[in-house]
């Protein structure tokens, strides 16, 4: 009750005669350590003499706080600091315009810390409008170290090594493949095949600049090809199952791999396993890193307060000490590439040596499956075909001209 | 002042009627136009034409949504009624601790399903559920696995909305038997006619407006199905058990595309017309007991 | 005799068949508030808890996060009560008097009207998000209880409206016409012979009211601004986490924390639903 007093207090009070920094904070890591991770940045802008104000929504991967933040937007009054990402950051400010942090941008040297491609989507215009906290990558497979040893299993290079991996597996009774009927699960198995079966140029032309040609490519039938048999190596009750419930198949022995995000990682650390030794994470097979970019973006906002409480904040999200805590706490990595990792396990400083590598061969390359590549409407499309295709016995010709007829359907 | 007074009932009803006027007809209105406009992110308002609606006719998912939500509010209002219907019947026979039963029957209606559906998602999963349970005393061929059958896994949203509003139903079919003329069946005890005849010949057919009643209840629910949805599948397997409203909610908010949302939404409002509009209808002409 | 007792003992079986079914999914959600997340990692979801723990409902209650804030349930409890309690008080109040005059005091377009207001009851609510977030902007309201309570009880008046009109049709007109011979006011007549007889229906429209303000989420996460964040609100917060760990004992704590005032209603005045309903709101 008290909290909810001051917090009010707080809004009503928040237009002061000295501009004290003030932000409201519209985000959705709202439990366990993610909201742990948001307490640290709250408290070091606390400690700068900022006002910060709450505003948690959680739920569908933003979805609710997207939601919220139409509303607000609507009514006319939009939280100082989003958490957006990907092109939505620049769709946004298309419709309402967002704050030019620039100048913070410029006395941190935000331009030399932060690899190009990721600043590239920090930028509106040339202009700076949002902040990175993080990078995740999507493209990983998971393992049960115990029972990959046990089975004489080692580290794919290529889907059909993985494929005489999963026969192996499946051969001595163990489901090969832990995974979660949920769109986004699908999606996220999805491009981790078109970057592993076609490469980095054939992802990007078929799921950043969605060139039907590549939609409709026999290297695109291939990646559902491939699916449809990632399929035969899931086991039947896998629809609706949250990810960390995949997670914990591993975990306990009852599958081998597990295709998801470093956030996975967070689930077994939590749970006491060591990396290398109970569990492997291994970049899936094919070259390349998909990235997944948290970041926070700023509103337009009217106020001495609030537009000093933004570029507080712009500066501490981007701050090398709120990086490393953060990521300790999240599985990711810094965005900044000057943080020093030794406090980081290795699967985190494996990330760190294939994102630096990467980005100078071009394979870096922005996740459609977590909002990175490409516009809401577009993306869901490409979902829709994909879970379709995942949960119905469809053939890999009819999803190729789908997917191109969903694509076209949006542009 | 005299005019005052004749007035007075008008204008009581000024304040309703200017809030439905604006915040129902208006936004309605405002939906049919953001319908016709090419909107994304946010409503934008200059009039493109129907393309929104040849984008939905022509959707596949779209096309599942409303085929879900005429299988699932069919079923949905049949076996909510059914079933509400012979739990009232059954109560209706004095029966001892009723109060206990009818309490439990009802709290469904109580929970938001924000709450059950996880607990539902479990029950209905056939690796940890119901299945593996039966399969554990020993039944080893024992299958329900209606949550990942693409093709099934609807029906499982009509169990859990079942759960929640047959007890509702209940309510209302069981208040009904209980305003029923008592002078009636006690006639009709005497004259020797069998129970069950008696509740089909005499006891149903007074309760025609009850009927009526849990049908635009339950007709309001189905339409309005979405945290169900949300919470038990989230549309899946694939976006086989996806509705209209579930469409919209993720057409306007996950995808920032608003003129599709709204598009949907007009279908969807047009649905409801052609339900309701004759509920109305009967329910309004003029009785002959007044 | 004999085939009587076994009919009586079928019609006791299926009752508390179906009570079993009806129990069944809060069975689930009290075991696993009590199991330890270490039980539920490992054992079936459906079993009895091995070692009772009433950690996770202290938790739920007092320090889980919804946000940077680690308070648990207990600040937006609050926030929920001032927002529901006015707002079902409101629409009530706004449908008794829509609903005599609907009843008793006909004019010419006034079943035009009930069809129009009552229509309204089935408008979808994810239409209506952006527009009254623009209207509630408008007046001022955005992000506040009052706008809350002023967006319930708009959508309210339908449903109110409807239980008060069905349920005032059934009291004879003659009494109005003798107590207008008396000289007596619309209001006079409203509050000394509808309103004492108005207590069945007033459950039934508070019952309703109250379920469906406290349960809900849309509007609850659309309209609330930092520090009026209703109960619903909260709970998806602590049982969302995108990336996270997920305390499933928690959430299931929580899950039932925040439904108690409804479920207490149900529990409570259930019995006065039945008879408020028996009482002529049904009979249309």
């Amino acid at each position: 009750m008290k909290s909810v007093l001051a917090a009010s207090t707080a809004m009503f009070l928040a237009a002061p005669a000295m501009a004290e920094p003030s932000a409201e904070v519209l985000h959705w890591w709202t439990s366990g350590g993610e909201a742990k991770s948001v307490a640290v940045l709250q408290d070091q802008f606390k400690a700068e003499g900022g006002t910060w104000t709450d505003m948690p929504v959680a739920g569908g991967g933003g979805d609710a706080a997207m939601t919220a933040l139409r509303a607000r937007v609507l009514a006319g009054n939009a939280p100082a600091a989003v958490q957006l990402k990907g092109p939505a950051i620049q769709e946004w400010y298309e419709e309402t315009g967002l704050a030019d942090i620039g100048d913070v941008a410029g006395e941190n040297g935000w331009a030399e810390v932060l690899p190009p491609q990721l600043a590239e989507h920090m930028k509106c215009e040339d202009q700076w409008c949002a902040a990175p906290v993080n990078v995740h990558r999507i493209n990983w497979i998971w393992g049960n170290k115990q029972i990959l040893d046990a089975n004489g299993i080692a580290m794919p290079t290529s889907w059909d090594e993985f494929n005489a991996a999963a026969e192996k597996l499946k051969a001595a009774g163990i489901t090969p493949l832990a995974h979660g009927g949920q769109n986004w699960q699908d999606a996220t198995v999805f491009e981790t095949l078109v970057l592993g079966l076609g490469g980095p140029d054939f992802y990007r032309a078929a799921l950043i600049d969605l060139n039907p040609e590549a939609l409709t490519s026999d290297t695109m039938k291939q990646v559902f090809d491939q699916l449809r048999t990632l399929r035969g190596y899931v086991d039947d009750n896998f629809s609706g199952r949250d990810w960390n419930l995949a997670t914990a198949m591993v975990m306990n022995g009852e599958a081998a791999f597990q295709i998801m995000g470093d956030w996975a990682k967070g689930e077994f650390l939590a749970a006491g396993k060591v990396p290398g030794t109970d569990f492997v994470c291994w970049p899936a097979p094919g070259d390349g890193y998909l990235y997944n970019v948290d970041s926070f973006a700023f509103f337009e906002v009217e106020g001495e307060d609030k537009q000093q409480g933004q570029k507080l904040l712009a500066k501490l999200i981007m701050g090398p000490e709120f990086q490393k805590v953060f990521n300790l706490n999240k599985g990711s990595i810094p965005a900044r590439t000057d943080v020093a990792l030794d406090e980081f396990d290795d699967c985190a400083k494996q990330s760190n040596a294939d994102m630096n590598a990467d980005a100078g061969d071009g394979s870096l390359l922005p996740s459609y499956a977590h909002g990175m590549a490409l516009r809401g409407a577009q993306a869901g499309a490409v979902t829709d075909v994909v879970t379709n295709f995942f949960n119905s016995d469809m053939s890999s010709d009819d999803a190729v001209q789908q997917l191109a007829d969903a694509v076209a359907a949006t542009m | 002042m005299e005019w005052l007074e004749r007035n007075v009932p008008k204008l009581v009803l000024a304040p309703s009627f200017v809030a439905i006027l604006v915040f129902v007809y208006g936004f309605i209105g405002w939906t049919a136009w953001v319908s016709l406009t090419k909107s994304k992110l946010m409503p934008r308002y200059e009039i493109d034409g129907f393309g929104q609606y040849g984008r939905l006719v022509a959707s596949p998912r779209w096309d599942v949504a409303m085929d879900n939500l005429f299988i699932f509010g069919a079923l949905f209002i049949v076996i909510s009624m059914v079933v509400g219907l012979m739990l009232a019947i059954f109560l209706d026979q004095q029966i001892r601790s009723e109060g206990v039963l009818r309490t439990i029957y009802l709290y469904p209606m109580a929970l938001s399903l924000i709450v059950t559906g996880t607990s539902w998602k479990w029950i209905l999963n056939p690796g940890l559920g119901i299945q593996e349970m039966v399969r554990g005393w020993g039944f080893e061929s024992f299958t329900f696995d209606w949550l990942i059958r693409p093709e099934m896994a609807i029906y499982t949203v009509v169990i859990a909305a079942v759960w929640q509003a047959s007890g509702f139903v209940m309510a209302l079919f069981l208040a009904g038997l209980r305003s029923v003329d008592t002078e009636i069946i006690r006639a009709a005890q005497v004259d020797g006619i069998p129970t069950h005849r008696i509740y089909t010949a005499i006891i149903i057919p007074t309760m025609a407006p009850i009927f009526l009643s849990a049908f635009i209840v339950l007709a309001h629910l189905a339409i309005k199905a979405f945290d169900l949805v949300i919470a038990l599948t989230n549309g899946g397997p694939g976006y086989a058990t996806d509705l209209p409203a579930t469409y919209m909610y993720a057409m306007a908010f996950s995808r920032g595309d608003l003129g599709q949302a709204a598009a949907s939404a007009m279908i969807m409002m047009m649905v409801i017309f052609a339900i309701v509009v004759p509920y109305l209808y009967s329910e309004l002409r003029p009785r002959r007991d007044h | 005799m004999t085939t009587n007792t076994m009919l009586r003992w079928g019609l006791y079986g299926i009752l508390i068949l179906f009570a079993l079914f009806y129990l069944m999914p809060l069975f689930v959600m009290l075991t696993t508030s009590l199991k330890s997340l270490e039980e539920i990692r490992t054992g079936s979801l459906l079993a009895l808890p091995r070692a009772i723990t009433f950690q996770p409902w202290l938790e739920a209650w007092s320090s889980a996060c919804a946000g940077t804030q680690c308070e648990g349930l207990r600040p937006f409890f609050w926030n929920s009560v001032l927002m529901a309690v006015p707002a079902v008080a409101i629409s009530t109040v706004i449908g008794a008097i829509n609903g005599y005059v609907f009843a008793q005091w006909r004019f010419r377009g006034a079943n035009l009207f009930f069809a129009a207001i009552l229509f309204g009851c089935f408008i979808p609510f994810q239409v209506v998000l952006m527009p009254m977030a623009r209207m509630l902007g408008l007046m001022g309201l955005a992000g506040t209880i009052p706008g809350l309570i002023f967006v319930h009880v708009i959508y309210g008046i339908g449903f109110t409206t409807l239980f008060f009109r069905n349920y005032y049709v059934t009291i004879p007109q003659e009494l109005v016409r003798a107590a207008r011979v008396d000289g007596a006011g619309f209001f006079r007549i409203f509050f000394a012979i509808f309103l004492p007889l108005s207590l069945p229906i007033i459950t039934v429209s508070v019952i309703w009211q109250f379920t469906q303000i406290w349960n809900d989420f849309l509007f609850g996460v659309s309209f609330s601004g930092a520090g009026s964040q209703p109960v619903t609100v909260a709970l998806n917060n602590i049982v969302n986490s995108t990336t996270g760990v997920k305390a499933y004992n928690v959430d299931m704590a929580a899950a039932i924390i925040a439904a108690l005032p409804t479920l207490f209603v149900y529990v409570v005045a259930g019995k006065y639903f039945i008879r408020g309903l028996t009482a002529g709101s049904v009979k249309g």
